[in-house]
């Protein structure tokens, strides 16, 4: 017998008696849930900014520093900042290191934990650019903000390949003592733009 | 004394790190309290979280076969392995084929479980852990004493001093901004390096073939997004059945690890990189034995958040080492006993039964129930040491008579008091050795019941 058939037929033997799969409970109702995002991000290590347009996007974009000081930087969102690296370009995803800004679309946020989806068919041909960044810019729609983790659920879809990734805040460590830490492997810093 | 006592009293004879390593776990449960209050259906989620399990274990082959084919149809390969070394040839393989010499890891405790690295190291694979508390105990050549913060029982001096030996930083550094800032410079050139990254699963969805990895470094990411082989490496407990369900898991398991409101990455792979391959090795490796078990087949539903070793006030005195096994803490001493009776019989008995573990568990496991359980288990098979067994054979029969019970008690109010000091706290009284018995009251409780005019 296959390794397989032989876990599958002790898993079978050792079934406990069936029993009813449950839906997920209605989570908690923000009555501000842009202003609980906002909160959120800030809470997680990052800096949240709503801006009515993108031209009001761009002109916040340019006031950070990080941004201000990049040398490489590339933008997956139409009309929000600038790119100067051709990722369709780039062979193999490790000539992105290096890359000092990386803007990025999120699908939807979620208001109680400041999770930003972004699916892998935002991220352009090298996934990869959304934690080899030194720091991410998110810009997500104020109409795209979701209460909780059940509601961003029933919007996500799977498609093939099916990557996809909640993003909240920046990369962050607290391995040492406990103390906490930015930066750890991924970006150094999280701005999350709410559009709208 | 032997077993965790013993190396629980190793632990606790240096009293300001006991002292310390108490406090740095209770302030992560204080930080979890903080955020389960945030959530008023906090405890509508424990049960959800719970029934959801208890469905797919009643399921689990059903769904790991409908795991397989929906993975398949996303063109990962899928791998089973009945056991740990099964799972160390299957990975190695894959490896070896590839010809693979640097492997880049992310946190998995089922390759903890199976001692992959020792077992790829010793054919020649550069094996980095890149958690950086992992990172750290690797450099340490140690074991993670607990899963979620594998280095929480090392001091900053400590971890500063290794990195000077191990990765050049300045002698007696100890900031841990600098120490990290030092660590991620380390472990980039690392992930450039890397042909294959390899990770642990937090969550396999049956419905859409896919796995759900979650880290706060990006450490999972980094070493999934350069190299093209990913390798992820899942217990078959690891399923739930649809998509949406992980909201439920995900809404608790960051809360109740380390007080955030979810990790900074929740990274879902539903197929290879481009250009890339995608590996899924599932291993039993004891788990349908221990699902066979009415008793205890519940730890199976256990999410590894890790805030069972937090809140208990055994794991915070004694250390994650105590216990020497993969998983510590209150969830450890119900998984490691179950694979080894004879090796980890006294894990069970390292609990005073307080029940906190069961108050903040996720998946509402009765952790405190099964250990007062699996000490009955382990005293019928005559695992426990006979000195215990006699000890307690001796207190039942007394206690279990109202004559004998009475008796005892007027001799023991009669005698102790005279006794000299070195016979009461003898080597045969464990209990006196920190503790000082209360003084013997001249009357019972019953003598005073019967004077007091009713």
């Amino acid at each position: 017998m296959s390794s397989r058939d032989a876990i599958l037929a002790a898993l079978r033997k050792a079934a406990p008696p069936p029993s009813p799969l449950p839906e997920p409970p209605a989570g908690i109702v923000y009555p501000d849930p842009v202003a609980q995002f906002a909160a959120m991000v800030a809470a997680v290590g990052g800096a949240c900014i709503r801006v009515p347009d993108l031209g009001a996007l761009n002109v916040e974009l340019t006031k950070l520093p990080a941004y201000a000081r990049a040398r490489r930087t590339v933008s997956l969102v139409a009309g929000a900042g600038s790119s100067n690296l051709d990722l369709a370009a780039l062979g193999d995803p490790h000539e992105l290191e290096g890359l000092d800004v990386a803007v990025v679309p999120g699908e939807l946020g979620v208001a109680e934990n400041a999770a930003v989806w972004v699916p892998g068919s935002s991220l352009g041909p090298h996934r990869a650019v959304f934690v080899i960044a030194e720091h991410l810019v998110l810009v997500v729609r104020a109409d795209r903000i979701v209460h909780t983790m059940h509601q961003a659920y029933e919007r996500i879809r799977f498609e093939r390949p099916g990557f996809g990734v909640f993003l909240c805040g920046p990369s962050k460590t607290a391995d040492i003592e406990q103390a906490l830490v930015i930066g750890a492997h991924g970006p150094r810093s999280c701005t999350v733009f709410v559009l709208g | 004394m032997s077993g965790h006592a013993a190396s629980a009293a190793r632990f606790a004879a240096d009293e300001e790190r006991a002292h310390w390593h108490d406090q740095a776990l209770w302030a992560v449960r204080a930080k979890r309290d903080a955020q389960a209050a945030a959530i008023p259906e906090w405890e509508e989620l424990r049960e959800t979280a719970a029934a959801i399990k208890a469905h797919t274990l009643s399921r689990l082959a059903d769904y790991l076969e409908e795991f397989e084919r929906n993975a398949r149809a996303n063109g990962v390969e899928v791998h089973w392995a009945r056991d740990g070394e099964e799972h160390n040839a299957i990975v190695h393989r894959i490896l070896a084929d590839r010809g693979v010499t640097r492997l880049v890891k992310s946190k998995s405790m089922l390759t903890e479980e199976c001692h992959l690295n020792p077992y790829l190291i010793e054919r020649g694979i550069e094996v980095v852990d890149t958690d950086l508390g992992e990172r750290i105990v690797q450099l340490a050549g140690l074991p993670p004493s607990h899963i979620v913060m594998p280095a929480i029982h090392m001091k900053r001096e400590e971890i500063g001093a290794l990195f000077h030996d191990k990765i050049g930083t300045e002698e007696g550094a100890s900031d841990p901004a600098y120490l990290a800032e030092a660590a991620r410079g380390h472990l980039r050139a690392k992930f450039m390096a890397a042909q294959a990254g390899l990770t642990g699963v937090n969550f396999a969805v049956a419905e859409s073939g896919g796995v759900v990895v979650c880290t706060n470094e990006g450490n999972a990411d980094m070493g999934t997004s350069l190299p093209p082989i990913h390798i992820a490496c899942m217990g078959v407990e690891k399923l739930v059945p649809r998509s949406r369900d992980l909201g439920v898991f995900l809404r608790l398991l960051a809360r109740s690890a380390t007080g955030q409101p979810v990790t900074s990455y929740t990274t879902h792979f539903h197929g290879p990189i481009r250009g890339g391959e995608l590996h899924f090795v599932i291993v039993d490796n004891g788990r349908s034995a221990i699902l066979g078990q009415e008793t205890f087949r519940r730890s199976l539903s256990c999410i590894r958040c890790g805030a069972c070793m937090n809140t208990c006030p055994v794991f915070r005195r004694s250390g994650g080492y105590s216990y020497g096994y993969t998983v510590p803490g209150p969830i450890g001493s119900l998984l490691a006993p179950q694979r080894d009776p004879r090796a980890y019989g006294s894990l069970p008995f390292a609990s005073s039964l307080c029940g906190s573990c069961s108050d903040v568990c996720p998946v509402k496991i009765d952790l405190h129930h099964e250990l007062y359980m699996f000490r009955q288990e382990l005293v019928a098979r005559r695992v426990v040491p006979w000195r215990k067994r006699f000890a307690m054979k001796v207190t039942g029969l007394v206690l279990g008579r109202s004559w004998s019970y009475r008796l005892a008690g007027k001799l023991m109010r009669a005698v102790v008091p005279r006794l000299p000091r070195f016979l009461v706290y003898g080597p045969w009284n464990p209990w006196g050795r920190a503790r000082e018995l209360p003084p013997m009251p001249r009357k019972s409780f019953r003598d005073l019941l019967r004077e007091e005019p009713s």
